[in-house]
């Protein structure tokens, strides 16, 4: 079944049809055919959140993110092993917080430094 | 007094940007005063992904984007200073700032660059019919509770407007584990970029009710209900149309207004978005030497637009206290036309540097096939295609200055819509 | 066993439990809300009114003249802002202008000075007025004051003085014996050989607890808008239309903070616990107010509110003890003009009532002022700097839109009276009174109160009970 979708690669928003055989037509760059692609057979996202921090004197979390994106299905999973993460300081951008989370290939990695 | 050659109001993403800009064109005697505990400015609370696209070719989060300016800031050691709190500017360049440390500082600069950010419209801003309870609360604020410090402000959430940072807190709070039970906007269209409905409502199931605004606020402590309505053309509340939604938390996000207060109190004349007028290099018309840059000039749809202005602004500056840049009365004003909802700069600039000059600007309403019609003195000198256009991102164009004559009058940008053949 | 028992901490009740501080007696003060001053004497118009307009003869009259002339030295004592920039009522019309005559003359009778003020002279003063008007009565003595702070600091006064308060305590039942009064609370009873009953919209139930009474007191709502400071002078004076059986009409005015407030209308109200706000009655306000001022800017609009008017069925204050209870004093239906009224009602009931009835004795030695709070972006440079290198905390603002230094803020939390939710903070200092209506300095505000009231950040309140802002951690 074909598929009418908005691009987000980038804010221009262009309008896909994706078609049973995954061929992509509306997009304005390869980038939103690959998306299109994507977003029908195996839709991914980038989950970004917070986790606790322990030893800082100035913030109470530490912001993080998948350092690849997850599928769309494994957020809420994703989640519940993130609210179970603490960090420690220094903690530095990139640091790897979790491994493989919710089964996947992706890391839990550090957005921010927090170093006191 | 004290003196400084650049004095630069907030450091944000636009203040750093023209600090580290202002410091490569050879000013080096630079002061940001930043009045929270952090530079960053608002990306101290965006944790979520998008931003640096076209600044660094990737996707960083925001405490991503604005560390590598901050490391940009220390690695040329320009000086910056926290909790520092500025509450007045002169024309005359004397920036008045509150800290622990210092106490109650005036300096003289030769230069300032204006880069205080934006503040959210708020309830009472708009007036929403009702009680006044705990819980109806910027979205903005929220973010700040729930990503600076850890705190949720509800489990049962609505939220009022479909701005970005709205739609952005509906992902953040679901997954934090509120339910959000709708978006009422207010337009017949969404005020949020396209990813943002996509990835914040639409993979939730969050329902988006166009034409629609608050109509009820209901709540002695905290919140109990809310009530929505249906709006007619002229946005009135249609009676009969009202659902009833029984939350703790109504979430704002209904628009962003430039922080601009210290350059209307120092009686530097303001444009259409409530920031100040200013020329291609981002320069006051009414006071020569003082910039400003980023949101508190007009807000932006991405930070490396605001980056970009911010650098503007900081090579500016610097050219003005390098005595290259003198101020002119000469200049093409600039207009809002048809279908446009503000033009910025108000002034171009022809002896501004490169072979074009920048024209930003936002439409009023959602278009599609339209010509965008650049004129000087009511004659079209460029016209371009746009197969659909919307208020919710900030147009740029560069229009070549060989298009424009320093006498032909000002220059209107507006929408004339495509013939049907 | 209390002396007196004061139910209510709005300003009527401020000034009676100031006044009773000159005493050698015991002194409790109860109050539903987790603040003073928060209901009818926090949402009103803030105006020191004249005393032109109520008929001659009243006690409103009497109250309004002589707690009007009390203002320039109590406000001294008590730091709190009020400026005397007269009131102009408008005649927008030559019918109106023929009535303004006879305000005149019922200004003379109640001993209120006026003038009668021309076009030419009007406009200077006003540039900003309808240009049609053709005239207006100008009362000197009218005047703009912080009321937040008016009964805040009259409280904190009385407090200094050893009078003790109560909040978070609703008066659910009182009975007398034998000239003790029981007063039950939510949390407790208390006994006092008198009680003042200050419990402004209230009051009637209050005293209905002791013996029937045959007044009422109805609400009727006034619904404002607030304005930004967004520029000196926009008006000047208070600005009043004609008044009119509804009252005063609605004014155009400055505010001690620079704002400027539109309103309020007039609507009865039958639930006494209704503070919301509509659409229509504010289109109607700003319409009105319009006629007067045309160029109001209402995109400057940071709020809008609404306070009920405690209107008593008498059409005149009810000061005076129970028929059958002579040790149980009334104030009620304490409305416009309340809180210009208030420390000339708290003078008369302690004076006049309460200390020939107890045979009270004055204290030696009373202090009449509270100690100063800092203000520290009003201040002059020097001053500034000497406070700040005293206390690093006044050099770091809290509040950004209304330059509020978080050593104000921590100053309001040392000293007599406590200060225990969000909103009551926003009324000592401001903090959150701007533009951006706390967007930015909430949080500080709010966790900064969980530190000093030694309580979970989840447990500050906004104002009133189940008003928490956090629901709990996310982690």
């Amino acid at each position: 079944m074909a598929v009418e979708l908005t691009c987000i690669v980038c804010p221009r928003g262009c309008h896909l049809h994706v078609d049973d055989d995954l061929n992509v037509t509306g997009n304005s760059c390869p980038r939103g055919a690959v998306y299109g692609k994507q977003e029908v057979s195996n839709p991914v996202r980038t989950l970004t959140s917070t986790v606790v921090v322990e030893g800082s004197g100035h913030l109470w979390v530490c912001p993080v993110k998948t350092d690849v994106a997850i599928p769309k299905g494994k957020l809420f999973d994703a989640m519940k092993e993130v609210n179970a993460v603490k960090a420690k300081v220094p903690v530095h951008i990139g640091d790897v917080l979790l491994k493989g989370i919710a089964g996947t290939e992706a890391n839990l990695i550090a957005t921010r430094e927090i170093l006191d | 007094m004290e003196k400084r050659d650049l004095v630069i109001i907030g450091g944000g993403s636009a203040g750093m940007a023209a600090a580290v800009a202002a410091y490569d064109k050879g000013v080096h005697d630079i002061l940001i005063l930043e009045r929270t505990e952090f530079l960053g400015g608002i990306l101290n609370q965006c944790i979520h992904n998008g931003f640096g696209l076209h600044e660094f070719k990737e996707e960083l989060t925001g405490p991503e984007f604005f560390t590598r300016f901050v490391k940009q800031v220390e690695e040329r050691g320009i000086e910056y200073k926290l909790s520092a709190n500025v509450v007045g500017v002169t024309k005359d360049k004397v920036v008045t700032y509150f800290s622990g440390e210092d106490g109650c500082v005036e300096v003289q600069a030769k230069a300032i660059v204006m880069a205080a950010g934006c503040y959210e419209r708020n309830a009472g801003a708009i007036g929403i019919p009702g009680d006044r309870p705990s819980g109806v609360i910027t979205a903005g604020q929220a973010q700040l509770y729930l990503n600076a410090y850890g705190y949720m402000v509800g489990k049962k959430v609505f939220i009022l407007g479909s701005g970005d940072i709205g739609l952005i807190m509906a992902r953040r709070m679901t997954l934090e584990g509120a339910k959000v039970l709708g978006v009422a906007e207010l337009m017949p269209y969404s005020n949020g970029l396209e990813r943002n409905i996509q990835q914040c409502l639409k993979d939730f199931d969050i329902p988006l009710y166009l034409s629609h605004t608050v109509t009820k606020v209901i709540g002695k402590g905290k919140l109990e209900a809310i009530e929505i309505s249906q709006v007619d053309e002229r946005m009135k509340p249609i009676p009969g149309t009202e659902k009833r939604f029984e939350v703790d938390t109504l979430l704002l996000s209904i628009g962003l207004i430039p922080n601009n207060d210290l350059l209307d109190k120092a009686g530097i004349e303001a444009s259409k978005t409530r920031g100040a007028k200013v020329d291609s290099r981002m320069m006051t018309l009414s006071a020569p030497g003082i910039f400003s840059a980023g949101n508190v000039l007009h807000v932006h749809d991405l930070v490396d637009y605001v980056v970009a202005e911010g650098r503007t602004a900081g090579e500016g500056a610097a050219a003005y206290i390098k005595g290259e840049l003198k101020p002119s009365e000469e200049g093409i004003l600039t207009e809002a036309g048809k279908g446009i909802g503000y033009v910025v700069p108000a002034k171009l600039d022809l002896d501004a540097p490169g072979d074009a000059l920048e024209v930003k600007f936002r439409v009023s309403r959602p278009s599609k096939n339209v010509y965008v019609v650049y004129s000087q003195g009511g004659v079209p000198i460029k016209k371009i295609l746009k197969l659909a256009i919307i208020p919710s991102e900030m147009e740029i164009y560069k229009l070549p200055k060989n298009l424009l004559k320093a006498d032909g009058g000002p220059l209107t940008v507006s929408l004339e819509p495509k013939e049907e053949k | 066993m209390e002396d007196v028992i004061i139910i209510g901490a709005g300003a009527v009740g401020a000034f009676v439990a100031r006044n009773l501080s000159r005493y050698k007696a015991s002194v409790l003060v109860l109050e539903e809300q987790n603040d003073v001053g928060d209901v009818t004497s926090m949402a009103n118009s803030a105006i020191v009114h004249s005393g032109y307009d109520p008929v001659p003869g009243t006690k409103k009259a009497y109250c309004n003249v002589k707690g009007n002339a009390m203002f320039p030295k109590l406000c001294e004592e008590l730091d709190v802002e009020f400026e005397q920039n007269g009131s102009l009522t408008v005649a927008l019309d030559d019918k109106q202008f023929a009535m303004l005559e006879g305000l005149q003359q019922r200004a003379k009778e109640n001993g209120v000075p006026t003038r009668l003020v021309l076009t030419e002279e009007l406009f200077k003063m006003e540039p900003n007025l309808n240009p049609c008007a053709k005239g207006a009565l100008f009362c000197p003595t009218a005047g703009i004051v912080n009321p937040f702070t008016l009964t805040a600091h009259a409280f904190e006064n009385a407090l200094d003085n050893g009078v003790k308060l109560r909040l978070g305590e609703k008066v659910v039942d009182i009975k007398e014996n034998g000239g003790v009064y029981s007063v039950k609370t939510t949390k407790g009873e208390y006994q006092a050989k008198m009680v003042v009953d200050c419990a402004g919209l209230h009051s009637a139930e209050i005293a209905s607890m002791v013996e029937p009474v045959e007044w009422k007191v109805n609400a009727r709502k006034g619904q404002y808008y607030v304005l930004d400071h967004f520029k000196l002078g926009f008006v000047n004076s208070v600005l009043f239309p004609l008044p009119s059986e509804k009252g005063k009409g609605i004014l155009v005015s400055k505010t001690t903070s620079g704002n400027y407030i539109v309103g309020p209308s007039s609507e009865w109200n039958e639930d006494l616990d209704d503070f919301s706000t509509d659409a229509a009655t504010l289109a109607n306000v700003k319409e009105q107010a319009t006629a007067m001022v045309p160029g109001i800017p209402f995109r400057e609009q940071i709020r809008v509110f609404a306070g009920n008017r405690a209107t008593p069925s008498t059409h005149d204050f009810i000061i005076e003890p129970l028929p059958h209870h002579p040790g149980f004093i009334c104030c009620g239906g304490i409305e416009s003009p309340g809180l210009v009224s208030s420390p000339a009602i708290g003078e008369h009931v302690v004076e006049q009532l309460i200390a020939p009835f107890l045979k009270l004795e004055e204290k030696k030695q009373w202090e009449p002022c509270v100690r100063k709070h800092v203000r520290i972006a009003s201040l002059p440079m020097e001053e500034r700097n000497r406070l700040i290198k005293e206390n690093p905390h006044y050099g770091i603002m809290v509040c950004n839109c209304e330059k509020v230094s978080l050593g104000e803020l921590e100053d309001e939390l040392n000293r007599s009276l406590p200060c225990l939710t969000i909103k009551a903070m926003k009324k000592r200092t401001r903090a959150g009174f701007g533009k951006c209506q706390g967007g930015f300095c909430q949080p500080k505000v709010l966790l900064l109160l969980a530190k000093k009231l030694g309580i979970d950040p989840t447990e500050v309140k906004y104002d009133r009970d189940h008003s928490e802002v956090l629901e709990g951690r996310s982690k």
